[in-house]
């Protein structure tokens, strides 16, 4: 069918502009580096400068790949959930689970202070950050989950989202007011987003985590396919309604959660890139959605990160805030053409 | 291949019990074309749902192939009945035939890979209702007649013996209703599949089914037009003020 040979070849276009963003990612940086040096390194061969070598090895590669472990899991999470909840607004930000996320993170970094004393331990590494950020977001998740099966409306979804980042700023801001300062420093770095400082043993379990929601997603694929009908007709067709919700949910927690524990809550590429997806791809076939939100995901944020850092300079932005300023827009686009609120 | 013995429906929340209606009792035989006809809120929708096993009964039971229908997994319930209900689809960004085809999900493997048969399938179905020139259309661009025809086409495309409809009619012009049953009960008479739906025109059913539950507070009655008529059951259907039954040309009229 001449639909196949279309969407191979915008496979072929996306996984180059992948490879595409990886260079440019990690040929942008704060120093200097010329292009040709820094292929010549990825390539494996001799640099002039060690440091050059060290730096791409060491620094920028890890975060390039996390970068796209970032997309790639949130864009998926943010399908699976528009999916789910049958609502082309959810995705971890909008829904609360990157809030949920935050208030795991929060209570584990300025709560420790008062439950070290009580329980004895005081020590807070990215394992346990992982942990808290992972409950945190696959609690909210929950909630959220028991509030849709209640309340059919859409709109009513996303404000109780909305109520889940007020009660964590609520509670954060409480916190912060019994902390000390470094504490405090520390929450709102990890708050600002930031797909840098990630060791190879880090990535290795952010990748395990990332691969793990990922393939949970594709053996989903044929029930997810079947839940664009709704929960009766997907019954009807012989879907399992209660284990596949709960199975997508867990898919969905590893993802958003996972990613959230290690980058901090990013805005907006769960929410955009499936509604991006779907206008190039024009369908709305898991089987094509799936791959495809996954390279969007992961070429969108690379891109972001490489803004993110101001080629040549010390400064580095907030990762929020590249995508804020370009995610906000797509949402007020969906809201306005609301014929494309469809999913 | 239906076989209700005194159902009795309604939701059960927690303790609380509410029937909706009882005494329910009817048999169907391949190939029959029927209709659930009843006043707003007697609980046709209900009883079409607890059939389709969509909610569960609160006693009685419904034998499918003589077998209670509570003893087949998901998938072969799946492949003995197909659904159309009133709720709007999830998302309506779909293709007429990507929607089609997802008949077939409980004959394709992990994925959903459509082999020749299920293409097959998805032709034949697209042809029987008449949908060839829809079909790369979004379901957001279709009419609601073109929409319920699709939600046919997909409950054919999935195979099989028995299909339920929930109100196919409503929301559709005269010409199209009497085009939806027609095809309905042509359906069922060719290919032997039982059909069984929820209606309010209940002056088409008389002409068109070969049997009909009608739905009352405190009785069910059960049987082919002709016989439903001489037992004078169409003329207890509505209060007499407002509606009555002509006999001698087998419709409704209001009571001026």
């Amino acid at each position: 069918m001449a639909t196949k040979l279309s969407y191979r070849i915008s496979f072929l276009v996306l996984l180059l502009a992948l490879l595409l963003a990886f260079v440019l990612n990690i040929s942008l940086g704060s120093v200097s580096i010329p292009f040709k040096e820094t292929l010549n390194t990825i390539l494996g061969g001799q640099t002039q400068q060690d440091s050059w070598n060290y730096i791409i090895w060491n620094y920028r590669i890890p975060k390039a790949f996390n970068a796209i472990l970032v997309g790639s899991g949130l864009a998926l999470s943010g399908l699976l959930m528009q999916t789910l909840f049958r609502n082309p607004l959810a995705g971890p930000f909008v829904l609360g689970i990157s809030s949920g996320a935050s208030l795991g993170v929060a209570l584990l970094i300025m709560g420790s202070s008062f439950l070290a004393g009580l329980l004895g331990f005081g020590f807070i590494n990215d394992i346990s950050l992982a942990i808290a950020a992972s409950i945190g977001s696959f609690l909210v998740l929950l909630a959220v989950m028991i509030v849709a099966a209640r309340v059919k409306d859409t709109m009513a979804l996303l404000i109780i989202g909305l109520m889940f980042g007020s009660i964590t700023a609520a509670i954060v801001s409480v916190l912060s007011y019994f902390t000390n300062a470094e504490k405090l420093q520390q929450y709102i770095y990890w708050s600002f987003g930031s797909v840098g400082n990630l060791s190879w043993p880090q990535l290795s379990i952010l990748s395990a985590i990332v691969g793990i929601g990922t393939l949970m997603s594709v053996i989903a694929i044929k029930s997810l396919n079947a839940l664009l009908l709704g929960e009766n007709y997907a019954q009807s067709l012989g879907v399992n309604i209660k284990r596949n919700r709960l199975f997508i949910i867990i898919a969905t927690g590893l993802l958003a959660g996972g990613v959230t524990a290690f980058a901090g809550p990013i805005a907006f590429i769960g929410l955009a890139v499936p509604h991006l997806t779907r206008q190039i791809f024009d369908t709305t076939n898991h089987k094509v959605l799936i791959p495809a939100v996954f390279l969007y995901g992961g070429i969108l944020l690379l891109l972001c990160d490489t803004l993110a850092q101001l080629p040549n300079s010390i400064h580095i932005l907030p990762i929020n805030a590249i995508t804020s300023l370009i995610g906000a827009p797509v949402v007020i686009w969906l809201l306005i053409r609301k014929r494309k609120m469809i999913f | 291949m239906f076989i209700v013995n005194d159902l009795h429906i309604g939701y059960a929340k927690k303790k609380r019990q509410t029937t909706v209606a009882s005494n329910i009792t009817f048999q169907t035989k391949p190939g029959t074309f029927m209709a659930i006809v009843g006043v707003n809120g007697i609980g046709k929708s209900t009883l079409l749902r607890t059939l389709g096993r969509m909610q569960s009964k609160i006693s009685g039971e419904i034998l499918l192939a003589n077998t209670p229908i509570e003893k087949y997994t998901a998938v072969e319930w799946a492949k003995k009945i197909s659904v159309v209900l009133t709720e709007p689809i999830a998302s309506k960004n779909l293709t007429v035939i990507e929607l089609i085809a997802l008949g077939r999900q409980p004959y394709t493997n992990w994925i959903g890979a459509l082999t020749q048969t299920d293409n097959v399938a998805i032709e034949a179905a697209i042809e029987k209702v008449g949908l060839a020139d829809l079909k790369q259309k979004k379901c957001f661009e279709l009419s609601d007649g073109q929409l319920q025809k699709v939600m046919l086409a997909r409950a054919i495309t999935q195979d099989t013996d028995i299909i339920l409809l929930d109100e196919p009619s409503t929301h559709l012009d005269l010409f199209h209703k009497v085009h939806i049953l027609k095809l309905l009960r042509s359906l069922a008479h060719e290919t032997g599949k039982t059909i069984v739906f929820t209606t309010h025109e209940i002056d088409m059913a008389i002409q068109l089914c070969d049997a009909i539950l009608i739905m009352g507070k405190e009785k069910q009655s059960f049987g082919t037009p002709k016989a439903l008529q001489s037992a004078g059951i169409f003329h207890q259907l509505f209060p007499e003020d407002t509606v009555i039954f002509d006999s001698k040309t087998s419709t409704f009229k209001v009571n001026k």
